[in-house]
């Protein structure tokens, strides 16, 4: 099977600052690939790369087997890009916007027009298409963003942060359409800050950090790293550091959430539930709520990158 | 490479970009009546203020002044013009549209063939209200309208040579608003150090001397002779013919440079 994007070793660096470090990634032909990572993790500077805007310093990149550097045309004729932030034209009407990006496409323009309706009708603009892209909400733009990236059928779509800033309806309907991209056959590299998002949607999962992937599988793979289970207990806020300290060795690191008054053991053992009962009722700290979870890929996120996920 | 496909668009597939740029933005100006309608505000106002105001001073032995200004006018407001160019394109990087094209198999140097052309469009309209505004304030060309049609001619390729330079210029800087200011740098001295407004002999020696190699000067001077028949021909249009090669040679290189940039 060839690997729909393929990236070895990219470099990109702006001056001192180095946005990628070496990174190595392959995406499947016909699956979701979530990459996520905290803001200023080079997720961005990744999509720059694989849809030749930007050439990277070191290391190559392929999509379909065409190198981003040597081969853009080709690169671009497979893509589509829908950033984080809409890049469309707020003095043309949603309906010029994307006739003008089908007549980019070569299309004739009969045929431009008929796949700028079937966007339309398919996102939902239908009743907007005709006005001024400057009146439509930010959820608008961003579909007519997407709606505009599909407009040639690429084999290959870099979707880069497509939910930030949604409301949840939008964002549900977002994620809808990726589903249908999957259904369709295309190959869809989603960068995310949420988890949630990344855990809904791809099939596999990288963790972008400083650059790098730090740790890449299914979601199941990943959060098989955490541990078997997390136990989740809740204390008085105030008490939070006191509960931590009582609790610190059931665990090689607990996640402390002081704010909330929460703590995150993964556990392997089943007894140490108990145990973590038992510890903290004989040093009088009441329990507000204890449960036992499988874990999240907020755990997979704060084991990896020793942040806390957006 | 996995199968031959053409690695370089045609010269077809660049036009019918550009061709698409072009109608962009063509579409994008007439949708702002009010913006076209204050765009001729100011070069009429430069009219009646030189007009009525300044001209009564200013000496052009036996040329009327009104016919020793047109001339002039119609060049700085075409200069004037070629600032959208760069302002334009900037907002365009700004909004982040240009990355959306960017992404697109086009040819990326037709996101400036387009706009460029499309300006030549919008100045071929500025130069016939001023024209008319010109023949009501009593503007008389002594030529044939042969020779009028191409002294703007004239006019229409050093503007479109100045929308280059603006590109240059309107690609190099962060936003909109410096854009704007940086290009009235470059193009506010050197329309009035030359002879637009007043004979460049009246000047000092040093500034007179700036005044004859500047470009303006030789356009106007050009523009001058095939109007109103005052001074020569051929040496002016040499003159204006190798700067005008000479700055698209520089500028359109570097405009695509900074537009890959941007």
């Amino acid at each position: 099977m060839t690997a729909a994007i393929q990236a070895e070793g990219v470099r990109q660096t702006f001056g001192d600052v180095v946005a990628l470090d070496g990174l190595d990634l392959t995406v499947e032909a016909g699956t979701v690939f979530g990459l996520l990572g905290p803001n200023g993790a080079g997720k961005t500077t990744l999509v720059e790369v694989l849809s030749t805007l930007l050439e990277p310093t070191g290391g190559c990149a392929r999509i379909l087997g065409h190198d981003v550097v040597a081969e853009p045309l080709a690169v671009r004729r497979r893509i589509g890009l829908a950033g984080q932030f809409a890049a469309v034209d707020e003095e043309l009407t949603g309906r010029e916007n994307l006739e003008m990006v089908g007549r980019l496409y070569r299309l004739p323009v009969r045929e431009a027009k008929a796949r700028a309706a079937d966007v339309l009708e398919r996102f939902g603009l239908t009743e907007a298409a005709d006005r001024r892209v400057s009146t439509y909400s930010g959820g608008m733009r961003r579909r007519l963003d997407l709606g505009a990236s599909l407009t040639g059928r690429p084999p290959v779509m870099l979707l880069d942060e497509p939910t930030t800033g949604l409301d949840p309806r939008t964002r549900q309907e977002l994620w809808n359409t990726v589903d249908q991209l999957r259904r369709d056959g295309t190959t869809v590299l989603l960068t995310t800050q949420y988890l949630e998002e990344a855990d809904r949607l791809a099939q596999r999962i990288a963790v972008v950090d400083h650059g790098k992937i730090a740790a890449e599988g299914t979601a199941k793979e990943l959060k098989a790293t955490v541990g078997a289970e997390v136990l989740s207990v809740r204390v008085d806020p105030t008490h939070s550091a006191d509960a931590a300290a009582v609790l610190a060795d059931l665990t090689d690191e607990p996640i402390v959430d002081a704010v909330a008054g929460e703590i995150r053991l993964a556990i392997t053992n089943p007894s140490a539930s108990a145990e973590a009962v038992r510890r903290l009722d004989s040093n009088g700290l009441p329990i507000a709520a204890i449960e036992l979870q499988q874990p999240s890929l907020d755990d997979v996120f704060l084991t990896l990158t020793g942040k806390k996920a957006a | 490479m996995i199968a031959s496909e053409p690695t370089r668009l045609t010269l077809g597939e660049v036009l019918a970009d550009s061709r698409v740029m072009a109608a962009r933005q063509l579409r994008k100006t007439l949708r702002k009546p009010v913006y076209v309608i204050f765009a001729f505000v100011q070069p009429v106002m430069f009219v009646l203020l030189f007009r009525f105001v300044f001209g009564g001073a200013i000496d052009t032995g036996d040329v009327d002044y009104v016919d020793f200004l047109m001339p002039g006018i119609i060049v700085q407001t075409a200069v004037f013009g070629a600032l959208m160019t760069g302002i334009g394109l900037n907002t365009d990087v700004a909004t982040g549209v240009v990355d959306r094209f960017r992404s697109l198999p086009i040819s990326r140097s037709a996101v400036l063939f387009g706009r460029t052309a499309a300006d030549i469009v919008q100045n071929v309209m500025t130069l016939i209200v001023m024209m008319l505004v010109g023949i009501a304030v009593g503007f008389r060309p002594s030529e044939p309208v042969w020779s009028i049609a191409f002294a703007l001619l004239i006019v229409l390729a050093f503007s479109y040579t100045f929308s280059w330079i603006s590109a240059f210029v309107g690609l190099s800087v962060k936003d909109p608003e410096t854009a704007q200011s940086a290009g009235f740098i470059w193009v506010f001295p050197l329309t009035f150090v030359s002879s637009a407004f007043v004979p460049a002999e009246s000047m000092p020696d040093w500034l007179e001397a700036f005044a004859n190699i500047n470009p303006i000067t030789l356009v106007v001077d050009t523009v001058r002779a095939l109007m109103i028949g005052e001074g020569e021909v051929t040496g002016p249009l040499l003159g204006t013919t190798a700067w005008l090669v000479g700055l698209l040679a520089v500028f359109v290189p570097l405009s695509m440079r900074a537009f890959r940039r941007a």
